[in-house]
This record gives structure tokens, sequence and C-alpha cells, in this order.
């Protein structure tokens, strides 16, 4: 096992070895094919190296875990906007999430249809690419259009690309108050209805899902704002105002401990109701929707192929828990060809994380 | 500046270079007459110019892909152009080059408001995509201050942002899909009406590639309702230094309002006297604007107004009216027009961590004076991106290249403190030879390399975003 405590180890490391590597921060994660390697962990490139809660932003190490990280942010009545899921109980996993995993695998929670996704708040990176380089892009200032956005590209890359040493975010303040209206009972074609009222409603919502026959809306603010918004979106879809653990949207808490397999569908949602029907008559038996419908969780037996549920509809599968598909969704040939070709100069040995993209 | 010496043996080819595109194009979409072309000789650094060889307008996805076939196979450089407001230069054609106009590309495809996005060509205007969505009170959030005049394609090429962007986050953050063409002529589609991609992020690295990756002729954008009410507030200070820290108190407070604003005395007296917006004469201005229902706004602006009293303004002024509300806007929104009329200057860009404007501020103070050329200030706070306005006499020998020379230094010690060269106006030819302060070789030849495998011959607007010796091997 190779464990650096600085990038400049780190980079030495992969330098001279000849690979295959295995990237592990907390091994939370397990997203993709399995990767064989001699397995180099993050957890020595640990701390957060710059917080200035005046000006919204942190930076820290990759192999930082989450944890550090939310409790610092949370000490100065600040957050990440993302709102990044806990998958461990998806894996049985029982490390420390890294915030190096969170990036890599660009992890978002319900707030990501408001807030936005983990690329959306990243805002620089370090990185030691395939060939043992330290590269730097993006910085820690919110507006940086300085060079081509690499940032975007190393969020979702699951170390395919480089392995991150350092990770710059935009925070945001954390709010005093979150209310949760309920609607029980809809179908899922009205829950997506009812969601897409309120998202397209001037209330700023940013939590809308459908879950066990219950629709959620969450709004987030000061106190009085929050009341008022809630009442607001009681009028306009009805329901009641409720305590709602959004845990168990956010990591999908009542499907990720159960057998079966796990995909993580994202589509349009107004083509949410229609996959979500299409996925239980392929056998799926929980069906989870989250960003307003465009993000469906599905339960299904083992090796059983819920991607096809698609059919026409456009977007893309993810197999998270489960064996015998592509996990990811395989690309048209023209866009295949640029991954390849990025992935070719970024790690021209394929020694990072070989195979865990397909 | 130095430009790249334009490939004689291409404009020999001139004749039949246009008899190729000819083909592919309708008469009228082929511009080669000399004088013609000159009207895309530059973009907004209009202190920059050079005609064209060719400038072709295609009409559609087809017709950008013919264009790019055979500029591919003739070994033709392309510039691709919005609507030419670019500050860097982007959009500044070679004398071998074909300039490749979107502006005919300009409708609306597709609306959608259940699942909130709107499917337009990229040579549609920013405001005129808002304007396609407002009759049901939806918009689409970027803004940057050319928004009348600006393109989409433009916006995506630079990642353009405005003055709301602190809460609504720039173009790539609105971004969801495009239709692009490779540099060989090869049509994809890159994201769409969902979120997130399936592999890598190349939409995230599509946006803001300074049309250097693939002309975009369709994008599909985020909309959101618009919120059920706005309000600013005018916060006046008798320094730039305390209005600096006004706004890190206001940003730590937790609440985030859409937009703070910042313009110090130079940019007040001119915008003054352009519009008479009622600004009182002091040395820093800042408007700071909220949104949501009356009460909220109340709620929100109460806790801004305790913050800026703290500081001790010499003017607080909350709109009591939509007609105030449009007063206290009406001087920043002609902020730069107005400094126009006063004398040539040169817009910088560079962003710095909030906490360094103070130190920033008071360091251009210091610069102005040594290089004896005026500076105005005027930008976004909230996220600390400045606009540096350096005034010169472009009739006067010599100003351009002193204010080139400032304004170099300015973008350093922007770097220094933690900061960038540019937030929102992109590197261009402008800021093409500073990059290496910011980056180092390897970073550059990192982004070197995306290029290589988007546009192997390095055709598509070669010349631009990094330093010329860098590139020179890879563009001959
Ligand atoms: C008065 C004024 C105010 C401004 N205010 C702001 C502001 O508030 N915020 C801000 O961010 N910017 C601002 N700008 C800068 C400018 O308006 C933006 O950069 C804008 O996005 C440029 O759009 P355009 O259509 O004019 O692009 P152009 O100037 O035509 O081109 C800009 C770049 O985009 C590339 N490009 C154009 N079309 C395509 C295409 N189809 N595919 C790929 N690449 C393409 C070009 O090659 C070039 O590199 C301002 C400019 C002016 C003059």
């Amino acid at each position: 096992m190779m464990k650096p405590t600085s990038e400049v180890d780190l980079a030495e490391a992969i330098a001279s070895t000849t690979g295959p590597v295995r990237i592990v921060g907390g091994d939370t994660r397990q997203i993709g094919n399995p990767v064989k390697g001699e397995v180099l962990n993050t957890s020595g490139l640990s701390g957060i190296t710059l917080y200035e809660p005046g000006a919204l932003t942190m930076v820290a190490r990759a192999g930082t875990p989450l944890m550090e990280i939310e409790a610092a942010l949370a000490a100065e009545g600040q957050r990440l906007p993302f709102e990044p899921s806990d998958m461990r109980a998806i894996y049985g996993a029982s490390g420390q999430s890294t915030i190096g995993g969170v990036v890599a695998t660009n992890s978002s929670g319900p707030r990501r249809i408001q807030a936005g996704a983990c690329r959306d708040s990243l805002i620089g990176v370090r990185f030691v690419d395939g060939q043992g380089q330290i590269v730097k892009n993006g910085g820690r200032v919110m507006k940086n259009v300085t060079g081509y956005d690499l940032v975007k590209l190393m969020a979702g890359s699951h170390g395919t690309l480089g392995i991150l040493t350092e990770v710059s975010f935009k925070v945001s303040p954390a709010p005093e108050a979150s209310s949760t209206v309920m609607v029980e009972g809809l179908s899922d074609t009205d829950a997506v209805t009812a969601m897409s009222a309120a998202l397209g409603s001037p209330f700023d919502v940013n939590g809308v899902a459908h879950i066990n026959g219950r629709t959620v809306i969450r709004v987030e603010g000061l106190d009085g704002l929050v009341k008022y918004r809630a009442a607001k979106l009681v009028d306009k879809i009805g329901g009641v105002v409720v305590d709602f653990d959004w845990g168990a949207v956010q990591n999908i808490g009542d499907i990720a401990g159960r057998e079966g397999d796990i995909w993580r569908f994202s589509v349009k949602p107004s083509d949410g109701p229609k996959l979500g029907a299409a996925l239980r008559a392929a056998g799926a038996t929980e069906v989870v929707y989250d960003w307003g419908g465009g993000l469906i969780w599905a339960l299904s037996p083992k090796g059983d192929d819920m991607r096809s549920a698609m059919g026409s509809i456009s977007g893309n599968a993810t197999l998270i828990r489960g064996e015998g598909h592509p996990v990811f969704q395989p690309e048209a040939k023209e866009i295949e060809f640029l991954n390849t070709g990025l992935r070719a100069k970024f790690d021209p040995r394929n020694i990072l994380n070989a195979g865990r993209m397909g | 500046m130095d430009l790249p010496k334009p490939n004689s043996e291409i404009i020999a080819r001139k004749p039949q270079i246009v008899a190729l595109l000819q083909v592919v194009l309708p008469d009228d979409a082929v511009i080669y007459d000399e004088h013609e072309v000159k009207a895309y000789e530059c973009d907004a650094l209009a202190s920059y110019r050079c005609p064209p060889m060719i400038v072709v307008l295609p009409s559609s996805t087809e017709e950008v892909a013919a264009v790019l076939k055979i500029c591919h196979a003739e070994g033709v450089p392309v510039v691709p152009r919005g609507s030419g407001t670019s500050l860097a230069g982007g959009a500044l054609p070679t004398a071998d080059s074909v300039v490749l106009g979107v502006s005919k590309l300009n409708k609306a495809l597709e609306i959608n408001y259940d699942d909130r996005y709107i499917r337009v060509q990229s040579g549609r205007t920013n405001l005129s995509v808002t304007g396609a969505v407002e009759a049901l009170d939806f918009f689409y959030a970027p803004d940057p201050s050319s928004q009348l005049a600006c393109a989409i394609a433009g916006n995506i090429a630079m990642n353009s942002g405005g003055a709301h962007c602190l809460k609504y986050g720039v173009t790539t953050n609105n971004l969801l899909g495009v239709k692009m063409v490779t540099m060989e002529g090869e049509v994809m589609d890159i994201g769409g009406a969902h979120l997130d991609a399936a592999s890598y992020d190349l939409l995230g690295l599509i946006c803001g590639s300074e049309g250097q990756l693939g002309v975009v002729t369709e994008a599909t954008l985020r909309i959101l309702h618009k919120p059920e009410g706005a309000r600013p507030v005018l916060i006046g200070y008798d320094s730039n230094e305390v209005a600096g820290a006004c706004v890190s108190d206001i940003i730590q407070a937790g609440v985030l309002p859409v937009a703070i604003e910042f313009m110090d005395r130079p940019v007040i007296r001119a915008a003054e006297n352009f519009v008479g917006a009622g600004y009182p004469d002091v040395e820093a201005l800042l408007i700071v604007e909220v949104e949501g229902s009356e009460a909220e706004i109340d709620e929100q602006l109460a806790l801004i107004t305790e913050i800026a009293k703290r500081h001790n303004p010499v003017e607080l002024r909350e709109s009591q009216s939509a007609g105030e509300s449009a007063a206290i806007w009406a001087g920043r929104k002609v902020a730069f027009g107005a400094m126009g009329q006063i004398s040539d200057y040169m817009c910088l860009d560079g962003t710095i961590p909030v906490s360094q404007l103070p130190l920033v501020l008071g360091r251009i103070t210091e610069l102005s004076e040594e290089y004896g050329l005026d500076v105005g200030n005027v930008f976004h706070a909230g996220d600390g991106n400045m606009h540096p306005l350096i005034l010169y006499d472009a009739n006067k020998q010599g100003d351009l290249e002193t204010c080139e020379k400032m304004g170099a230094e300015i973008l350093k010690l922007c770097v220094e403190v933690g900061g960038c060269l540019t937030g929102e106006h992109g590197v261009g030819i402008e800021k093409r030879d500073l990059m290496t302060t910011q980056y180092t070789d390897v970073d550059i030849e990192c982004q070197l390399r995306v290029k290589d495998v988007f546009d192997a011959k390095w055709l598509l607007n070669p010349a631009k975003v990094f330093p010329l010796a860098a590139t020179e091997s890879r563009r001959t």
C-alpha cells in the first residue's frame, strides 16, 4: 500500500510506479467496476488548508474526512451547498468518507436541484496525473474563467484522470430554519406534477422528492421566510408542514441496506413517472424520486437489467450496486472518442483506477 | 501584443476556399469582399483589429458542420463569433482565418416550463432568452451587462457572469446541454434536459473554452421562476476600504443577497453625469439587492442595513418603490458606457478573495499614481470579481502601452493575493501572456493536451488563451 503524506511524495510515487494503482479515500463510495492494483490511500493528505468564512471559501486536502469539513463549516454557520450523500449503508462500508471521494464521484444530494451539484461548488483542484505530474486548475475564488475548466472535468471522473490532492469549494450560509411540506397518497404522475409546480414557483424550494407514497418539498432560509413559503406551498399544492428526515432521500435510507441491486437514473422530471412505471414492470421493488422526479433510485432483483427500462427516454442510468451490466451509461461513439482521448492524455499508461469507468 | 504571422500560403488559396464554401452555403452567407469583411475585424477590445480572410454566416448546424469540414480539410483556421462583444479579443480574427458567425442561428427551439428549460440556437442574444419565457414569469439567470447584444454562444465560450450570479451562479451553473460541432465537422450532443453527465463532464469543459474545442450551435438552458419581488439598498461610504469590509460582513452574516455591486468615486460621478441616478457624491457606493416577498425582503434588508450601519455609512437609501429601485440600478447599468464617454478605457476582470478587497483597492490607487493614469472601479463585490477601468488616451502615443503595463501589474497582484486573471471576460488575446503568472508550464501543458483531443490540428481559434510561444509548435 502507498500512503503518501505530501503531494510531492505522491507525485514521486506515481512517477516511479509501474502501476496499476487503486485510489482509496475512505472506501465508502464504491461506484464503478472493481479495480485491481496497489492501493493508494489518500488519508495521509489530510487537513483543511484554508477557510475564510467571510469569503465563503474552503480549501482542503483530498483525504480530509467529510465529517471534519462539515464540522468546521457548521462551527461558522456554513455548509456545503450540494448536500453530499452518505453511501456507507449502500456498500456496507464502515470507513470515513473523504472530501476527495465526494469530488471524484461528484456526489450531490436533494439540494442539487437548486444549489447545483458538487461540480458547481467546486472552484479549484490540485491533482497528480498518471505520469506523476502535479497539476492545478481553478483556484480559491468563486469566479474564475482563466483557461479551461478542468475543475468540472475532474469532478465525477472517479480517479481515472488524476489523483486529487486538494480541492476548493464555494460554501454557503447554513439557513436559520428549514421546513418541509408533505402531501400523501399521490400517484407518481401526480407527484411529479406537484413537484414541478413547486419547482416552478417563486418560493426557491431546495428539496423535492417522492418516496414511499409521500411527496416532500423543502424550503430553507430565515425563519419568517421559511414559514411564509411553506404556507404558500401548502396553498398551491396541498399537504401539511411536517418534520421530515431528508436523510431518507439524501442517503436513500429506506433501500440502502436491503438486498438487491441499486440503480440510479437521471432523466428530465416529466419523464420520471413513465420511467418509474417501466422500472416496476421490469421488476424493481422500490422506486424513489428525487430532484423533482429527475433523479430515480430503483431497488431491483440481483442481476436484472433495469437500464433497458429507459427505452427511448434520454438521460443516463448508473448501476450503483450490483454486477453483470455496464456501471455507467454507454456514451455515443463521438463522446466516447473524446473520453478515451482525454484519458490517454491524463493517464497515458492507463494505471489510475484502470477500468473503473468501463 | 503580438498576433501570429498569417499563413500566406492559405491567403493565396482564398479564391479556391471561397468557392468551396459557396458550394455548401448560400451566396449571401459567404463574405469575402475586402471592405465587407472589415465589419468583423474586431470585438469589443477594439484597440486590436485585423480583418479576416473570409466570413461565413451559416443558418443551421448542418451548414456549420459543412464549413468546418472544408476548413479542416484545407487547414484553414476558424474563429467562431457570437455578437462580438468580447472584452478580451476572443473573437479577434487573424488575416488567414475564416470567421464563423452564428448570428443567423437565433431561434428558440423548445420551451418546457414543467422541466424548467429552454433550448435555443446559440446565436440568440442573452436577453431574448429571458424574453422568450418572460410571459410566464420565468427568466434565464446569467445577466451580463452586455445582455442586450451578447449571444448565448459567446456566454458559453466565456462562461459569462452577471450582477445576479452571487445567488444564481454563472453560465456553467445554468447550462444543461449543448449541440456542438468539432473542427472535423462531427456533430454531437453533450448533456440535455437531464442533470449531470453519464461519464466525464464534457459540458463543464466546453463551457469557458473560448471557442477552442468546438462550435456550439444549440444550448439547453435552465430557466427559473422569477422571485416575487426584489429590492435594492444603496449604501455610501467615505472610503473604499470600509465599503470592502462591509461586503465581507454581509456575506458572513448568513443572508445571501442576489447581488452586491461596488462603484468608486470616479465611476459614481461619471454614472451620475450620464443618467442622473441621484447618487450621492461619496468615495464608494454599494448596491445590495435581495429577493422574495415584501415581508421577506424587509427581514433581509433589516439585517443588511444593521450591518451597514455598523460601518458608519454616509448614505443609506432603501428603495421605497419600483421607480427608486430602477434609479438605484440605473447608474450601475450604464457605468461602463458612462466611463466610455469620458475617456478610452481598458476594463480588467481579475477576481480576488473578498477579504483582500481593501488591500487591492489601496494598491490600485498607488499604481494609478505611479503610472499617471486614472482608474475607476465598478464590480461584483460579493464574489470579488473586480473591474478596474484604466483610463487612457488612444490618440496619445504610448498611452495604450502604459495602460496595458499597468493592467498587467494589477492582474499580477490579483493572482498574488490568491485570485485569478479573469473572472468572467475570458483570456482571449488580452491576458494570454499573463497565463504563466497563474499557471505553471505543467498546468498549461495539461490544458493544451485537452485541445489536442478536440482539435488535433489546432485550427479552432488557435491563437487565443495560451502564450503564443507555448502553442507555436502545435499551431504550425
Ligand atoms: C459593455 C459590455 C459589458 C459587458 N458586461 C459583461 C458582464 O457583465 N459579464 C460578462 O461576463 N461579460 C461581460 N461582457 C463581455 C462579453 O459581453 C461576454 O464575454 C459575452 O459572453 C460575449 O458574447 P458574444 O456573443 O459577443 O461573443 P463574441 O465576442 O462574439 O465571442 C466571444 C468568444 O466566444 C467564442 N464563440 C463565439 N461563438 C461561438 C460558438 N458558436 N461556439 C464556440 N465559441 C464561440 C469566440 O470565438 C470568442 O472566443 C461585457 C462586454 C461589454 C462590451
